[in-house]
């Protein structure tokens, strides 16, 4: 099988974020690869361990694709440090800014180019919480949508089934060869790299590729912030300790606020 | 007048308070049609609950398609109805089915499209909370039919009863859109507690909790509350990752928000900020999330809550 996983490089998730000009400021921050995306490397890394492996030659292939600017690159190296075989990452300055919309455009194109069997991403980025791209990649490629996965079974003959978990309630779903996966964290535990994985990381191919070079044209966001404000902090308010009589305190305090 | 649509949202066989919230906001915009989908033969008794808000006409499109293969089947029709209707902009709820359809329908008609506003004004700008509610971000759709997805629990609900005009249209899916194939659905397993993104209170544990949520399900429960918990909670595996609060959990903005033995983090705050009170019990008086609290408790949970539980149902009795 021919794997796909989609990562994206975000600012880590326990830092400040600021807006600068509209975007979120993606320099002057830590960045580190999508906590959500783990469980879809891991998921991909799985699938392929369990019909095969995905050794050199082996049945299977793992290739992470993201897009991102040059930076980028650490967080590939960090799911190619965990198992993965290769790694595409778009990078183009016309893509900064870029909305979820021609994300999916570009991932999509991407994808489809590949010949991928199926292709896995996690819900959503811990930055952006859209949890679009995926149902986006799925309707441009045309390919079936298997998202919010809590379980995914794959028959190497080319079905996939999968459990989707979500507000709604739970489903079980299947679709055939060639489909997009999303996986919910709950789905696995992801593993640290190795020393080995890591050293073999540094050899792996991280391919770098252009709009042109993906062959889709430049992409502008279809929405635009006119303005992004810092809330003023909240103040804290009444602080009481206990000495006994706390719970009560607590009562008096939401009976007088209406709120019991 | 111009006339908005909205995707009416559903809990069984009934409208929720989102249906109303949608209508509510939609109607700053334009006349409010609110569009249902359902199966074969169910629609007029899922119109029928339509029933609040200012809704002026329901659209009934049903189809046997919609159970079988889900969000792809529903954007499909959805997207046809948008692009043979041109509505001034399209509403629908942001939760995983919501967003997930909005997606679709974005791709399909060309359209940009904001997920999780808490707020549209009549010129179709919406408004954010991002980065955990600390930054307020107006945005617009600049391209094609604005497609918007809004937090349940964000606006007041117009409640006022309505009867809106019914008509119905015929459900266009395409063969792409029938690939996934649905072979079982079971409704969400209700523990009794209300659901966590659209309870009026949530009590949530933490760390302090010890791996023991029986004091915080109790105070809870005597509040008609939803439970949720810290991310150090649920990766002890104390509590389900579905109730997980936080960056990488839910995000809530309930009434009131209590957090229990839970430090606040960034990586929780930004999952519970935005609630319109906060309180804080913890037996550590440097833990940060005093400092974002209306009202703290320093003290041990397990003195704290089992009085507090004693004190309101009293009061309720």
């Amino acid at each position: 099988m021919k794997i796909a996983v989609c990562v994206k490089q975000v600012p880590d998730s326990w830092a400040e974020k600021k807006m600068v000009n509209g975007l979120l400021d993606r320099v002057n921050v830590d960045a580190v690869l999508n906590d959500l995306d783990e469980y879809a490397v891991e998921e991909a890394l799985r699938i392929a361990e369990a019909h095969g492996g995905n050794e050199e030659g082996g049945a299977n292939t793992v290739t992470v694709i993201s897009m991102g600017p040059e930076r980028a690159t650490e967080a590939v190296r960090k799911a190619l440090s965990m198992g993965a075989n290769d790694a595409i990452l778009i990078t183009d300055s016309a893509l900064a800014g870029a909305d979820a919309l021609a994300t999916s455009a570009v991932l999509a194109k991407v994808i489809g180019d590949g010949g991928y069997d199926i292709v896995i991403c996690g819900t959503e980025s811990t930055d952006a919480r859209m949890s679009v791209v995926p149902a986006m990649i799925s309707a441009r490629l045309g390919w079936g949508q298997l998202t919010f996965a809590s379980k995914v079974t794959v028959d190497p003959a080319g079905k996939v089934a999968i459990t989707r978990v979500t507000e709604a309630g739970v489903d079980e779903i299947s679709a055939a060869f060639p489909c997009v996966i999303s996986v919910v964290e709950k789905i696995n535990e992801p593993r640290y790299p190795s020393f080995k994985g890591i050293m073999a990381a540094k050899k792996k191919t991280i391919e770098q590729r252009d709009l042109a070079t993906v062959g889709v044209s430049s992409q502008s966001a279809w929405s635009q912030v006119n303005d992004a404000t810092p809330r003023p902090a909240r103040a804290a308010g009444i602080k009481v300790t206990d000495e006994g009589g706390g719970g009560e305190a607590l009562v008096n305090y939401l009976a007088e606020k209406k709120l019991i | 007048m111009s006339n908005v649509f909205i995707l009416a949202d559903f809990a069984g066989d009934k409208a929720t308070k989102t249906t109303a919230e949608l209508a509510t906001v939609a109607a700053r915009i334009g006349a409010v049609t609110a569009v249902v989908f359902a199966d074969a033969g169910k629609g007029a008794a899922l119109a029928a609950t339509v029933n609040q808000g200012p809704v002026t006409n329901v659209l009934v499109v049903e189809s046997a398609e919609f159970a079988k293969h889900g969000v792809p089947a529903v954007a499909d029709a959805l997207a046809n109805l948008v692009k043979g209707k041109t509505p001034a902009a399209l509403l629908i709820a942001s939760h995983a089915f919501g967003k997930e359809v909005a997606a679709r329908v974005a791709v399909i008609t060309e359209s940009g499209i904001i997920t999780d506003a808490v707020d549209v004004a009549a010129d179709i700008t919406a408004t954010q909370l991002v980065f955990g509610g600390s930054t307020t971000v107006h945005s617009k759709v600049s391209k094609g039919t604005p497609i918007i997805t809004l937090r349940p629990n964000s606006v007041e609900a117009d409640l006022t009863s309505a009867s809106p005009a019914i008509e119905n249209a015929s459900a266009e899916i395409s063969d792409a859109a029938k690939l996934s194939a649905i072979s079982s659905s079971q409704p969400p397993v209700k523990g009794g507690r209300p659901e966590l993104t659209e309870a009026n209170i949530v009590v949530s544990g933490g760390r302090g909790t010890n791996g023991d949520f029986a004091a915080v399900e109790s105070f809870a429960d005597s509040l008609g509350a939803a439970v949720g918990a810290s991310r150090a909670a649920t990766d002890a595996g104390w509590y389900p990752h579905s109730h997980q609060v936080g960056q990488t959990g839910k995000t809530v903005s309930p009434q009131l928000y209590v957090a229990c033995g839970i430090s606040g983090a960034i990586q929780h705050r930004a999952g519970m900020q935005t609630s319109k009170t906060i309180v804080v019990v913890n037996k550590d008086p440097e833990a940060p999330l005093f400092d974002i609290a209306d009202f703290g408790v320093i003290g041990d949970l397990f003195n704290v809550l089992p009085q507090a539980t004693t004190g309101i149902s009293a009061k309720k009795s």
